[in-house]
Order: C-alpha cells, then sequence, then structure tokens
C-alpha cells in the first residue's frame, strides 16, 4: 500500500475527515459510557452542561484550561522545530519549585516587582531543565524523548524531596506541602468576587507573543525551516543547533510559566500533585491546535472543558472520569489521520 | 551491610533477575519494532494495558498462563491500532506512540473502575510461584539466583533466545532487519514492508504487554495504578544501551535491575540515614540516560528507524 498526495483537495476533502475524527471520538465515548452502564446522550449532555452550564462551571473551565495554554504553546513551539519536548510536566515543576522559592518571604519586595521576578524565575527555571536534554540532542545525537520523559521522574522526585524537606511548611501539620506563597506574591483575580486570575490573561498574552514570534520574526522562520527540513536549512545558512537550543529555551519557558501561574494564580502553595499530567496533556493540546498559537487557546479550552465536564458528569452519572482522558486521547489519534487524508489518499498497489 | 557483602548474596541477585524479567520482556519488543523501523512510544501505556489485562483475567477464574495470553493479545491489538497509524499511513511515530500510550492508560484505568467501583484496594490473585530446576537450582550463587525464579522468567529468556535466533538465523529476521535499514531493497525482493513492520510492531507489543503482566501476574498479586511507573520509558533506553541486540539488551536489562535492587538495598545501609531516599529512587533514571549519553557516540540505529516508507518513492 502507498500514500499518494491529491493534486487538489475538493472542499468536501478538506472538510470531511477533521468531522468524522469529530464523530468518532464521540462515538467512542457514547460506547464506552455505555458500557459503563450511561445513557451516552445523558453522559455527553452533563459533559456540556458541567463545562458550561453555570458561571461558576465557565469560570472554572477558563482557569483549568490556563495551564493548558502554556503547556500546549511550550510543545507546539518545540514541536514545530521538531524538538520532541515530552518534559513540560518536569519544567512546569521547575517554574512552581521556584515560585515558591522567591515568593514565600526571601525576599522583601512589592507586589509589582515580586510577580514579574516569580515570573521571569520560573521561566528560566523550565527553560534551563530543557536545555540539557536539548544540548545532549545536539551535541551527542542523544534522543530528547526518552532524556525529557525521564527527567519527569526525576524532577517529581526532586520535588517530593523538597517538600519533605527545604521547602515543607514547618506550619503544615507534617503534610508535604510548601509554604503559603506571600500576598504580594499571588497573582490577583481579573474581577474581584469571580475565581478567574491573571494568569488567564498572562496565558493569552503568552499565545500572541508566540503567533508573532512565529510570523513576523527571523527566530520563527528559522524555527519553522530546521522542523520542516533540518539538512536543508543548514544548507541555507540558518545555525540549526543554534535555533533548536533557543526553540528550547522557549519552550521550556512557557511551561515553567504554566507553573508560576499555578502557584501564584490558583493553589498559592506547592505539593506533589499540582499538576495532574498538564505536560502531557499539553501534547494533545498542541496536535489538536494544528501546533498553531491560536490554536492552542481554543484546543485548551476545548480540552479543560471535557476535563471540567466529565468531573461533574461522574459525580452525577456515575461514569467514572477517565472517560474524559479517554476522548481526548482518541481525539488526537483521529485528528491526526484526519489532517493526513486531508492531504493524501491511501492506494493499494 | 558492606557492599561487597551485598554483591556477594544470592538474594540480591535473585532480585536482580526478578526485577530485569519485565524489562525484558518489554524490551525485547520494542526491539523488534524498531529493528522494522518503526520506534514504539507506546511502550508504558501498552505495559499498563498487559499488566491489567493479564491481572484481570486471572481475577476472573483463566489460569495464570491464560491471562499471560489475554495480556499478549491486548497488547498486540494496541500494536493493530499503532502500526495501521504509523506505518501505513505513516504518521508520526513520536505522536503516535505518545498518543497511544495515553489513550492505552486511559483505557486501562476506566476499565478499572469500571470493573471494580466500590473497591478501596485491588483484589489480589495467586500468581506465579517460584520454581525450582532440579540440580541446577542446587549450584551456589547461581542457583538461587537464576535457577530458582518463577516460570514466568524462564519464559522471559527462553523468549529473548528465540528472538535472537529468528531474528539472526531466518529468513522472517532478515526481512525484519532489512525493512529497518534499508525497506527500498526489501520491496524489490517482492517482498510488502507494510506487512513485516506492521507484523514487527503487532508482535513487540504483544511481548511489551507479557512485560506489563509480569508485574502483576509474577513479581506482585495485585494491579496499581502507577506500576509501571515509566519502565516503557527506560526499556527505550535499554534498546539503544544494547545496540539494538537480542543478547546484549538482556544483558543490558540485568545489569540496570541489578542497580536498582541495589539501590533498595543502599537505602538500608548507613548511607540511606544520611541521603534523602528520593535520590535512590532518581538513579535508575539517571543511569537510563547515561546509558544514552555514553552509547550514543557508537549506536547502531537502524538506517530507517522513523522513517516511513512509500513505494514508488525515494
Amino acid at each position: 500500500m502507498r500514500l499518494e498526495p491529491i493534486a487538489s483537495p475538493s472542499a468536501a476533502r478538506r472538510i470531511m475527515p477533521p468531522v468524522l475524527a469529530i464523530l468518532a471520538t464521540v462515538l467512542v465515548a457514547s460506547l464506552l459510557a455505555m458500557v459503563a452502564g450511561g445513557n451516552p446522550f445523558a453522559v455527553l449532555g452533563l459533559i456540556l452542561k458541567g463545562a458550561f452550564g453555570s458561571k461558576f462551571a465557565l469560570l472554572e473551565t477558563l482557569n483549568s484550561a490556563t495551564p493548558l495554554i502554556f503547556t500546549g504553546l511550550a510543545i507546539a513551539v518545540a514541536f514545530r522545530a521538531k524538538l520532541w519536548n515530552i518534559g513540560a510536566e518536569a519544567q512546569l515543576y521547575a517554574g512552581a519549585v521556584l515560585t515558591v522559592v522567591l515568593g514565600t518571604g526571601a525576599l522583601g519586595l512589592p507586589a509589582y516587582l515580586l510577580l514579574p521576578l516569580c515570573a521571569v524565575a520560573a521561566m528560566l527555571a523550565g527553560a534551563m531543565l530543557l536545555l540539557g536534554p536539548a544540548l545532549l540532542k545536539t551535541r551527542l545525537g542523544v534522543d530528547e524523548v526518552v532524556t525529557t520523559l525521564l527527567f519527569n521522574f526525576i524532577f517529581l522526585l526532586f520535588v517530593s524531596y523538597l517538600l519533605e524537606g527545604p521547602l515543607k511548611d514547618p506550619m503544615g501539620m507534617g503534610w508535604p506541602k510548601s509554604a503559603r506563597l506571600l500576598p504580594e506574591a499571588r497573582l490577583p483575580r481579573i474581577v474581584e468576587g469571580l475565581r478567574l486570575h491573571w494568569g488567564f490573561a498572562l496565558a493569552l498574552i503568552a499565545a500572541l507573543v508566540i503567533w508573532v514570534i512565529n510570523t513576523r520574526t527571523t527566530l520563527g522562520y528559522e524555527m519553522r525551516a530546521v522542523g520542516q527540513n533540518a539538512q536543508a536549512a543548514a544548507f541555507a545558512g540558518i545555525p540549526v543547533t543554534r535555533v533548536i537550543l533557543k526553540t528550547a529555551l522557549l519552550s521550556g519557558g512557557l511551561a515553567g510559566l504554566a507553573g508560576f501561574s499555578e502557584v501564584s494564580g490558583l493553589k498559592g502553595s506547592l505539593t506533589s500533585d499540582l499538576s495532574p499530567g498538564f505536560g502531557y496533556t499539553g501534547i494533545v493540546v498542541a496536535m489538536l491546535a494544528l501546533l498553531h498559537p491560536l490554536g492552542v487557546v481554543l484546543a485548551a479550552l476545548f480540552v479543560a472543558a471535557i476535563f471540567v465536564g466529565a468531573d461533574s458528569m461522574s459525580r452525577a452519572a456515575g461514569v467514572p472520569s477517565y472517560l474524559a482522558d479517554i476522548m481526548l486521547a482518541s481525539a488526537l489519534l483521529f485528528m491526526v489521520l484526519a489532517i493526513l487524508l486531508t492531504k493524501f489518499r491511501l492506494r493499494r498497489d | 551491610m558492606d557492599l561487597l557483602d551485598i554483591l556477594l548474596s544470592a538474594s540480591f541477585w535473585a532480585a536482580a533477575i526478578r526485577i530485569a524479567s519485565p524489562l525484558i520482556f518489554a524490551t525485547l519488543g520494542e526491539l523488534i519494532c524498531e529493528r522494522a523501523g518503526v520506534l514504539n512510544l507506546g511502550i508504558e501505556g501498552i505495559m499498563v494495558a498487559g499488566a491489567f489485562a493479564g491481572w484481570i483475567a486471572v481475577w476472573a477464574g483463566l489460569p495464570l498462563w491464560g491471562g499471560v495470553a489475554v495480556a499478549m493479545l491486548t497488547g498486540m491489538m494496541l500494536g493493530l491500532v499503532h502500526s495501521i497509524l504509523s506505518v501505513p499511513f505513516g504518521l508520526s511515530q513520536h505522536v503516535v506512540g505518545i498518543g497511544l500510550t495515553l489513550l492505552a492508560t486511559s483505557l486501562t484505568f476506566y476499565t478499572y473502575r469500571v470493573v471494580l467501583p466500590e473497591v478501596s484496594s485491588p483484589p489480589k490473585i495467586t500468581a506465579f510461584q517460584p520454581y525450582e530446576i532440579p540440580l541446577l537450582a542446587d549450584l551456589p550463587l547461581v542457583g538461587p539466583a537464576l535457577f530458582s525464579q518463577t516460570p514466568l522468567t524462564y519464559a522471559g529468556f527462553i523468549l529473548a533466545a528465540l528472538t535472537a535466533l529468528v531474528l539472526y538465523r531466518t529468513p522472517l529476521g532478515l526481512a525484519v532487519r532489512a525493512a529497518g535499514e534499508n525497506p527500498s531493497a526489501v520491496a524489490a525482493q517482492g517482498l510488502s514492508v507494510t506487512a513485516i513492520r506492521m507484523g514487527a510492531v503487532i508482535v513487540g507489543s504483544g511481548f511489551m504487554a507479557v512485560g506489563g503482566a509480569f508485574l502483576t501476574l509474577s513479581a506482585f498479586d495485585s494491579f496499581f495504578f502507577d506500576m509501571v511507573n515509566g519502565r516503557g520509558w527506560i526499556c527505550i533506553a535499554l534498546v539503544v544501551f544494547g545496540a539494538w541486540r537480542p543478547g546484549k539488551a538482556v544483558l543490558g536489562a540485568i545489569l540496570f535491575a541489578a542497580f536498582d535492587a541495589l539501590q533498595i538495598r543502599l537505602q538500608q545501609t548507613g548511607i540511606g540515614a544520611v541521603v534523602p531516599y528520593q535520590v535512590f529512587l532518581m538513579l535508575p533514571y539517571f543511569l537510563s540516560i547515561l546509558a544514552l549519553v555514553v552509547m550514543s557516540r557508537r549506536a547502531e540505529v537502524p538506517a530507517a528507524l522513523m522513517v516511513p516508507f512509500n513505494k514508488g518513492e525515494r
């Protein structure tokens, strides 16, 4: 069998596969809901209602989308240059750790200095964590997928050590959690009284900045060229190694910001369950967005809606909330296939 | 306890072989996929699914070997999904693999919750028991270490020998290796690269799932959510460490497992009182990265690894 490019795909050819991918995902979810003894229409309805049905639900969805926008951008930036960063989870925690180190009383600074400082430190921490695997890739040709994945396990153990040792809250009744951030280190809420913090706005700004970098700067062009064909890029005089390292810094920095935003905006302290896998879910977000930074915002909202909705559905209908994770993983696989089928067809030879 | 005492004790080496067993199955599975030219990052999720499928089948009443077969079939089905997307459609093996790991893991956890909605701790099964091989088990040091293991461990070593035999001594093995080195030459022989690669991914995924099932059917007697805990990713490092050769990969797995067994024992010594336990738990992951770095200089990567093959195109 072989793939054959379609010379001029019709409108239907370009629209149908992604639509079918979404339908297939819904079908898989419905079947699994039935296996668990739920009525599929009721289950899907409850997911929508749980995600958008009230002001509280909507704000919860926006809050949950915030870290996913950051990690989704981190992955999108890296994957666009074919730097396979699967370590956003660890980079997020690195950002969170630095936020806690600086934000719990080490520095007596006012909020307008302390907040930016924490954010920048979080970015640097995330960036440094990805620089290692990126250097191993460019210097020694070590595959970054495995190194970034293994770093996730190493760094989570490191966080666990910090929370039981140096960063442990002395007033925490023995729980492995950090002290709370000073009020000066907390991101305020966008509207007083509503549970949505400025991290969401920061995430939207980050998406815009990445969009500008991608479309309006030399670096954006170089990252894309390296991703499309590193050999050709090198031949055209693009410093491939330096572009990969810059991509790593940018990607790791974005993931670090996710950690800053979660600690400073939402939680106020660090525990080892700060992220329920935002780093991995960011991969789904980035792929659903076709690696486009503004698409990442939409995809993160979609993914967050499914998570928030499935949580409330699970309480009401008794169908396990892991249904959300299944929907996202199958959406990812169906979608990459669908995108291919808009341009190619499979022929028997 | 002295380091030398640990290294000379039979119980230490018995533990090393036990820890190595799931890695041997899964590493062989990954090796077969990569030798045919496909990087299978679904390994972590396939191991989770295999661990669960084998265990739940035995819990439902199948004999232990029936559980192994169910795990194998589960892995092969997941491998079929991977191979359809990555071989004829030629989609990014990174994305397909990570996606499959997410899918297999979440499907497993979902099924667990549906089958056992109310349990706080998972039920136990009667796992494989150690079987002492007559005469050989009486040898000093080697006997208790190598020949007093469970039947599934012996199966792992037999599988390694079989894999090496098939890969290097049969036309089928030659075709698999060629599909990973020079697929055009395979196609020129009138063989289907698509079929060879898909078959390798499906069989390899089956082995990975058995590796996962070793955890629930032999090493422990129950299923936990965090059970696999990155072992799949470590196996990917072991394939590189073993230079894509079954024999070296098995040795690498044993070496790695010995190190893991050592860090567990060191935690109980004077060093363990001073150094935080997390440092010991990090060591296996650091060791894997180190192995990748050291071997990257002279690794003999299959030339067509991660390169999709499209007939009629060059």
